[in-house]
C-alpha cells in the first residue's frame, strides 16, 4: 500500500504534467512548461525508493537508469535539427517498447493470484502489450523511412490487406484468450504479434504522411502508459498517459487537417490499393532555368519579396545564408516575409524551429492564412527547397494525392524563382505545374551553394 | 467494481484536460509540443521501476531493459524538447554556429 503522503506527491506530479502541456502550448511559457514536466517526471520516478520496503535489484536499477540517461542525453544533444522528427519517433518507440515489457512482467507477477485477477486488469494488460509493441515497431520503421535507411515510398505487397486483417484478428482473439485464461506465453506471443502489426501498419504509409504517423504513434504510447497505470494501480501513469493519448490524438487531427488528409486515408489508403504517392519520376518537359545573376537582378529591384522555405533549405543548411540574403534585401528597402506552410519541413512547426535557429526575426515569419492574400502583391516569390506546399495541383486536380491540401498561393506572384536540386518531384512524388509556368525561373543546384552565389550577386549590384 | 469506476472517472476527466490544454496551440509549437508530450509518457520509467524492484530470476534482465528504454524516452525527450525551445527564446547573437552541437 502506498502511504498517503506519497499518493499526495504523485497527485502533484500529475498536476505538474498538466501544467507542462499547458505551458508548451504558448511560446513564452513553453520552456518553463517543459522544465516543470521534467521535474515532475524525476520526482515521480524517485518516489518509490522512499516508501517501498525490501526492494530488490536497486544497484542494477540505478545502473540501468544511468545507462539510459547517458544514451538519451547523447542522442538528444547530437541530433541535427533537420532530423528532429525521426529522433522523436525513436524516443517514442522505446517508450512504447518499455510499456509492453512492463506489462509482460506484470502479467508474470499477477499470475499466481489465479482467478482473483480482475478481467479488466487483463484487458488493460493485453492492450498495453499489443499497442506498446505496435508503437515500438511502427516507430522503428518510421525512423528508417525518415533517416533514408529504407525507401520513403509506400511498401505494399500483394496480400498485405489480408495479412493486416489476419494480424488484427489474431491480436484481438489472443487478447480474449489471455483474459479468459492468463498465461505468460500468451503475453509474449501478443508482444510478437504487436511487432508484426506495427510493421504492417507503417510500411504502406508514404513519406509525406510519416509525420502524422509519428504523432499518432505518440498518442498510442500515451494510451499504453495509461493502461499500464491501471495494471500497476498507479494514478500518475494513468493521468500522464491519458493526457498524452488525448492531446496526441488531437494534435494528430490538427496535423492531418493542415495537410488536407484524413488519418484513415493515410493509414489504410495504400491497403485499399490506391497508392498514397505519385510516380516520383523526374519530368523532361522544358523549363526556364536561370543563373544566380538573373535571379539577383529580379530580387534586388523588387519592393515586396515573399520567401517560401521548405525541407530542401534545411537539408542543405542554407537557412543562415538565406537570412543574410534577406538582411541585404531589407537594407535595400524591400519588404521581405517568410511564408510558412503549416507542414513545411517534415512536421508542423518544424520550419519555424529551423528558421528560429538561424535567428530569423520572429515577426518575419508569416503563417499561411496571414500571408496567402499577399502573394498577388509580391514582385518575387522565392521558393527554396519547397515543392508540394506550392503545387497548384492541390487546388486543381482531384486525382492528385495532395488534392485538398491547403497550399501557399505562390503561383499568384508576379515572378517566381524556384531553387531546386533537380527536376525530381517533392515528397509526395507528383509533378508541379508551377515549374512550367512562364513566370517561373529555376535555379538548379544545392540550395546552400546557389544561395551563396545569389547573395554575392545581389551584393555586387 | 466501484474502484474501476474511480479509475474510469480519472481517465475520462484526463481526456478532457488533455484536449483542453492544447486546444489553442499555434502550429509553430506543434513540433515541440509533440516532443514534449512524448517526453511525458517517458514516466513509464516509474512503472518499469515498480515492477523491477520485486522480481527475481531471469525476468530482472527484461525489467532492466525496460528501465533503459524508458529512461531514454524520458530524458532524451525532455532534453531534445528543451533544445528546440531554446531556438525560440535565444537572444539575438551575431552569428550562429552549426546545427550539430548543443547550445
Amino acid at each position: 500500500m502506498i502511504p498517503v503522503w506519497a499518493q499526495f506527491v504523485y497527485l502533484l506530479c500529475a498536476v505538474g504534467f498538466i501544467l507542462a502541456l499547458k505551458g508548451l502550448s504558448g511560446p513564452k511559457t513553453a520552456r518553463t512548461g517543459n522544465l516543470i514536466g521534467a521535474g515532475a517526471a524525476v520526482v515521480a520516478c524517485a518516489l518509490p525508493f522512499t516508501y517501498l520496503d525490501n526492494m530488490k535489484n536497486v544497484p542494477l536499477i540505478l545502473v540501468a537508469i544511468a545507462v539510459g540517461t547517458v544514451a538519451g542525453v547523447y542522442g538528444a544533444r547530437t541530433v541535427q535539427m533537420t532530423q528532429m522528427p525521426q529522433m522523436v519517433a525513436l524516443f517514442n518507440g522505446v517508450g512504447g517498447g518499455a510499456a509492453a515489457l512492463v506489462a509482460v512482467l506484470e502479467l508474470d507477477e499477477i499470475l499466481p493470484q489465479g482467478d482473483s485477477i480482475g478481467w479488466f486488469t487483463l484487458v488493460a494488460t493485453a492492450f498495453t502489450i499489443v499497442v506498446g509493441s505496435v508503437s515500438f515497431a511502427g516507430s522503428v520503421v518510421t525512423f528508417a523511412k525518415l533517416q533514408e535507411l529504407m525507401t520513403s515510398r509506400p511498401v505494399v505487397f500483394p496480400g498485405l490487406p489480408i495479412a493486416f486483417g489476419g494480424v488484427l484478428i489474431a491480436s484481438v482473439a489472443l487478447s480474449v484468450v489471455l483474459v479468459r485464461g492468463p498465461e505468460l506465453w500468451i503475453g509474449v506471443l501478443l508482444a510478437l504479434i504487436g511487432l508484426v502489426f506495427g510493421l504492417l501498419l507503417v510500411l504502406p504509409v508514404g513519406g509525406a504522411d510519416v509525420p502524422i504517423v509519428i504523432s499518432l504513434l505518440n498518442a498510442f504510447t500515451g494510451l499504453t502508459v495509461a493502461a499500464g497505470g491501471y495494471v500497476l494501480s498507479n494514478t500518475v501513469l494513468l493521468v500522464a498517459g491519458t493526457l498524452v493519448g488525448a492531446s496526441g490524438t488531437f494534435l494528430t487531427l490538427l496535423m492531418a487537417n493542415a495537410m488536407g488528409r484524413s488519418v484513415a486515408n493515410i493509414l489504410f489508403g495504400a491497403l485499399k490499393g490506391g497508392s498514397t504517392l505519385g510516380g516520383g519520376e523526374a519530368s523532361d518537359r522544358p523549363v526556364r532555368s536561370a543563373t544566380p545573376e538573373d535571379a539577383a537582378i529580379l530580387l534586388a529591384y523588387a519592393d515586396r519579396v515573399i520567401i517560401v522555405p521548405g525541407y530542401g533549405l534545411a537539408v542543405a543548411q542554407a537557412q543562415h545564408t538565406l537570412r543574410e540574403l534577406v538582411d541585404v534585401l531589407t537594407e535595400r528597402g524591400a519588404q521581405v516575409d517568410y511564408a510558412i506552410h503549416p507542414v513545411a519541413g517534415r512536421m508542423p512547426g518544424h520550419m519555424n524551429v529551423l528558421l528560429a535557429e538561424a535567428q530569423v526575426p520572429y515577426e518575419q515569419l508569416q503563417e499561411m492564412d496571414e500571408i496567402n492574400g499577399d502573394f498577388k502583391e509580391a514582385d518575387v516569390v522565392l521558393v527554396v527547397g519547397a515543392n508540394d506546399v506550392v503545387n497548384p495541383a492541390a487546388k486543381t486536380s482531384p486525382g492528385a494525392p495532395i488534392y485538398g491540401m491547403p497550399i501557399l498561393n505562390a503561383d499568384e506572384g508576379k515572378q517566381i524563382i524556384f531553387m531546386k536540386r533537380s527536376m525530381r518531384p517533392g515528397f509526395a512524388g507528383i509533378e508541379n505545374e508551377l515549374l512550367f509556368d512562364e513566370k517561373t525561373s529555376l535555379l538548379f543546384g544545392d540550395a546552400k551553394d546557389t544561395m551563396s552565389k545569389l547573395l554575392s550577386a545581389v551584393k555586387a549590384l | 467494481m466501484s474502484i474501476a469506476i474511480v479509475w474510469l472517472t480519472i481517465f475520462v476527466l484526463s481526456v478532457f484536460v488533455g484536449i483542453e490544454v492544447i486546444s489553442k496551440v499555434s502550429s509553430t509549437l506543434h513540433t515541440p509540443l509533440m516532443s514534449g508530450a512524448n517526453a511525458i509518457h517517458g514516466v513509464i520509467l516509474l512503472g518499469a521501476i515498480l515492477v523491477t524492484v520485486h522480481i527475481e530470476g531471469p525476468g530482472v534482465i527484461v525489467g532492466l531493459i525496460a528501465i533503459v528504454l524508458a529512461t531514454i524516452n524520458m530524458v532524451g525527450g525532455f532534453v531534445v524538447t528543451d533544445r528546440m525551445l531554446q531556438m525560440f527564446t535565444r537572444k539575438k547573437t551575431p552569428r550562429a554556429t552549426t546545427t550539430g552541437g548543443a547550445k
